[in-house]
């Protein structure tokens, strides 16, 4: 199959990221202030007031244990959230279809998708950032694996967000995976504890859920301890994002969920 | 001279999952720079066709070309020849009018600079550029209407889709969206052209195709398809009202009320011959018109007898 001009590619990347973008200012009081107080209310309460009653976790004070976690959990979700509110209402609204009748290649729509849900994912976790420096001191000691992580974990949950809201046909199939398998596993996946205080059996079952390996990744990458080792992490992150690249790509490709 | 298809489509079929068969074998074909009409009743196969051609909606089975392009081979290019006006309203309504077309160019390749200068080109020659930082949500119907023109036409294509732009538009409106098209048409855009006002296809359009139950029943020159009605009906005011129908030989007359009287004039006859047997009855005609515009009786009738034809097997 004959692929369109990189020239028309390139810029229908850029007019996705900028409409995405433009869309996560437009709505900021949607997009990024409800995480940042919700980030704020868990730092006062699970932090400042329980956590001075728990003591150390992992060697670090409990807010700065704490701390990498939620950022994470923050980035999770809006990056999550960004793209299937977005994918999921121009699908519904129909507006969609601008792009699916373009010349855009699908890996351009998903793409520019995900760069939006990464914008908003770093722009989220920023802000947690400075209200998590009003609370604890945040030492960064990997900041490439930091980063890394960070950002690779904002593309993986963008696009399953994609996926979401390709597979949705109404509003509650979009609040539904987020109620009953994401924040599940956000809340399992090591934000609030390290997995030594579990015992065996469920120690090894935290294993298998992914969330664990991002969170103790960039856990790694701020305070330098980790439940999991940094390569199992990176591993992890890399399978689920070819993975879930190539299910988007599928998908419209195919156009499942979105044509006929 | 050899032109270029437009559009070619061959042996074309669609069945959707849950076993309804859209579209059953259509072969069309439409010339670069035509004015071309799709025609059809209500689910006859319309907006599947066009769904197909702007891959919106996966075929069965068949080919088809936009300019040569096949959509199975060379995609791309086939999408970058096309603008499309859907039925539906299908646009961020929480987005300026200006955003709207500038990022349909953007997904077209345009850069900003060049989709800038497009954008206020459209929206000025659809009477829009007034209201271009206004959310598309506050606009009317027939603005929203021109919006998705603007829209459409922002990368230039060379083959304009539209899908009943004009429901639900004022006739005002409807007849300047007339002049914008012929214009658009007369500069080389080839336009296919879906409506349930014939008066426009027959109006706008020089060929046309009628696609009923999913199979193409007509396609011809529009002069041509005109030409097979058989039979019209026209409406005479009468100077003078009469009591009852006059019985004239060799037409069908029927009286309306007491100043209007309806008569089938068969393609055989001559309206002179019609005036003369009115004359020797002392019957004056202030004014006369069709009682149905042409295109819509034939349509009617095409489309009549196949359900007439249908009735019959299931009885």
């Amino acid at each position: 199959m004959s692929g369109a001009p990189l020239k028309i590619q390139l810029v229908g990347l850029y007019t996705i990221v900028r409409k995405e973008t433009s869309r996560v200012a437009r709505i900021w009081v949607q997009t990024i202030v409800p995480p940042a107080i919700t980030m704020s209310l868990y730092f006062v309460i699970f932090g400042n007031l329980i956590g001075r009653r728990i003591g150390d976790m992992g060697g670090f004070d409990y807010m700065q244990f704490m701390a990498p976690g939620l950022i994470m959990m923050s980035v999770i979700t809006s990056s999550y959230g960004n793209v299937v509110s977005s994918f999921f209402g121009a699908k519904f609204q129909g507006y969609l279809q601008e792009m699916l009748v373009s010349p855009l290649s699908g890996w351009v729509i998903i793409l520019g998708h995900v760069m939006g849900g990464v914008v908003r994912g770093l722009a989220v976790g920023a802000i947690v950032t400075v209200v998590a420096l009003f609370f604890t001191d945040i030492d960064v000691k990997h900041p490439f694996i930091a980063f890394a992580v960070l950002i690779l974990t904002a593309m993986v949950f963008s696009m399953a967000g994609m996926i979401n809201a390709i597979f949705a046909r109404k509003f509650d199939d979009i609040a539904i995976i987020p109620a009953f398998i994401l924040a599940p596993l956000t809340y399992l996946g090591g934000v609030f504890y390290t997995t030594s205080l579990l015992p065996d059996f469920w120690a090894g079952l935290s294993k298998v859920n992914p969330i664990l390996y991002m969170v103790n990744g960039f856990r790694y990458g701020i305070i330098g301890v980790s439940d999991i080792s940094i390569g199992s992490a990176f591993a992890v992150i890399l399978v689920f994002l070819a993975l879930f690249a190539v299910t988007c790509y599928y998908l419209i490709h195919k156009g499942i969920g979105l044509r006929d | 001279m050899c032109r270029m298809k437009a559009l070619a489509i061959n042996s074309l079929t669609k069945t959707y999952p849950n076993g309804i068969r859209a579209l059953r074998g259509i072969d069309l074909e439409v010339e670069e720079g035509d004015f071309f009409a799709l025609l059809g009743p209500n689910g006859a196969g319309k907006t599947t066709t066009i769904g197909i051609i702007t891959s919106l909606v996966n075929k069965t089975d068949g080919d088809v070309r936009v300019f040569g392009h096949s959509l199975d081979n060379d995609v791309y290019a086939a999408k970058a020849c096309i603008g499309v006006v859907p039925q539906e309203i299908n646009m961020n309504l929480y987005e300026s009018c200006y955003d709207i077309v500038m990022n349909q160019a953007g997904y077209y390749g345009i850069p900003r600079s060049q989709a800038a200068v497009h954008t206020e080109a459209m929206l000025r020659q659809l009477q829009l550029w007034d209201r271009r930082d206004d959310q598309a949500r506050g606009l009317s119907g027939g603005m929203k209407r021109r919006l998705m023109i603007a829209r459409a036409l922002v990368h230039s294509p060379k083959l304009l889709i539209l899908d009943e732009p004009t429901a639900g538009v004022d006739i005002e409106i409807r007849r300047s969206m007339w002049e914008f098209l012929k214009e658009i048409n007369e500069q080389g855009t080839t336009i296919i052209l879906t409506t349930h006002y014939l008066e426009e296809a027959e109006t706008l359009c020089r060929n046309i195709a009628i696609i009923d139950d999913g199979k193409i029943v007509e396609n011809d020159r529009m002069s041509a398809i005109l030409r097979k009605l058989h039979q019209e009906v026209f409406v005479l005011d009468l100077v003078n009202p009469l009591d009852a129908a006059p019985v004239l030989p060799d037409f069908k007359v029927r009286s309306v009320n007491a100043s209007e009287l309806e008569v089938e004039v068969g393609r055989g006859q001559s309206l002179n011959d019609l005036f003369s047997l009115l004359n020797e009855r002392s019957i004056a005609v202030s004014s006369m018109r069709n009682k149905t515009n042409r295109l819509e009786e034939l349509f009617i009738r095409l489309t009549q007898r196949k359900e007439a034809a249908t009735d019959g097997r299931v009885g």
